[in-house]
């Protein structure tokens, strides 16, 4: 009768089967690899956009220009002042408007009304140089525009 | 030759072979926010444009913000966390009060008709105030638009403005617009305290 409960001992714990392994691995691989977006251009400036809770979405992202505005990332060569980026490189305010007319001649003619400028600037920024940009894209009447924020709690 | 079985692949590196695709692309995403505040900009004028009429006091709601990031709302010195509420009073006017908007009977389709404020806010702030307080100014009175518009919506069609723009009932969203447009004119920057 003992018999019957008998421990078959000398064997060792059965080695867990790591076939399904890859099949949770790829899981993961196609997730992101559906979901990534190649970053489009490296950044310049520092940019921590504020938080605001008065937010849409955008409807269809191909259609947004950005315009970077904050602090250089590297200080020791550009200073500390605020700095425009349009694409990969620098630039001045007076050059948005013909940025935003050759991002204008990338799209579709039909297109090129509901086309937005989303401006992603640091929090930190002054209102000056934003002004600026403001005026300079009401200049090419760029008048769709989104201050790009996070999601979050106004601080209090 | 005696015909052999053909030997099984050995599989157990696709696994690390699957970890180094999906570590590279751990690395390049960017889970990219496309959040923002949507505004439209007014269209420039031509110069020879005849001045729009005068708006009476009464009817424009001042926010003023310096250099040093504090708010001037009305006359007076306010915190950014107070903004909400007196911008939603000032564009209900529930009191009917002299101080505030005057109101004007609109027939609106669907509400029929209704008393419209004609408040305007007008946002002026200083080249050196912080990108962070404009777009809290921005988010509250944003946020006072929308909490009325809310109220307002829960009255009349028992949901939420949000709701009744999500399930595209385009024409009662046009009727709550019409009763609180969003109307923030941003005058030109003034360069002081620099």
């Amino acid at each position: 009768m003992a018999s019957k409960f008998k421990k078959d001992d000398g064997k060792g714990e059965p080695a867990i089967s790591t076939a399904s392994l890859p099949d949770i691995v790829f899981m993961l691989l196609f997730f992101f690899m559906v979901t990534t977006v190649m970053r489009e251009v490296d950044l310049k400036v520092k940019v921590s956009t504020p938080e605001a809770t008065e937010i849409q979405k955008f409807a269809n992202k191909s259609l947004v220009t950005y315009i970077y505005i904050g602090e250089p990332n590297d200080a020791k060569a550009f200073g500390t002042t605020s700095r425009i980026q349009l694409g990969d490189a620098y630039a001045e305010v007076a050059e948005v408007g013909a940025y935003i007319e050759t991002k204008r001649g990338e799209h579709d003619e039909a297109e090129v009304p509901l086309l937005i400028t989303g401006l992603k600037v640091d929090s930190e920024t002054k209102m000056g140089i934003v002004t600026e940009v403001k005026q300079e894209l009401r200049k090419v009447s760029a008048l769709k525009i989104s201050y790009s924020t996070r999601e979050g709690g106004v601080v209090r | 030759m005696a015909k052999r079985d053909a030997p099984e692949i050995n599989a157990g590196s696709m696994a690390d072979i699957a970890f180094l695709l999906l570590v590279f692309f751990l690395v390049t995403t960017t889970m990219d926010s496309d959040l923002g505040m949507m505004r439209k900009l007014p269209p420039t004028l031509p110069p020879d444009m005849p001045k729009p009429p005068p708006i009476k006091d009464r009817n424009v709601f001042v926010v003023l913000a310096n250099a040093n990031d504090q708010l001037l709302v009305e006359g007076e010195l306010m915190d950014v966390t107070e903004l909400k509420e007196a911008a939603k009073e000032f564009i209900a006017n529930p009191m009917n009060k002299e101080t505030l908007p005057e109101k004007k009977q609109v027939d609106i389709p669907l509400l029929g008709n209704t008393m419209v404020s004609k408040q305007v806010i007008s946002l002026q702030n200083d080249n050196g105030t912080s990108y962070k307080l404009y777009i809290q100014v921005q988010n509250e009175l944003a946020a006072a638009y929308n909490e009325l518009r809310d109220e307002l919506s829960m009255e009349e069609f028992q949901v939420t403005y949000t709701e009744l723009v999500e399930s595209g009932e385009k024409a009662k969203v046009k009727a709550i617009r019409s009763i609180y447009p969003q109307r923030i004119s941003e005058a030109e920057p003034k360069n002081v305290g620099n």
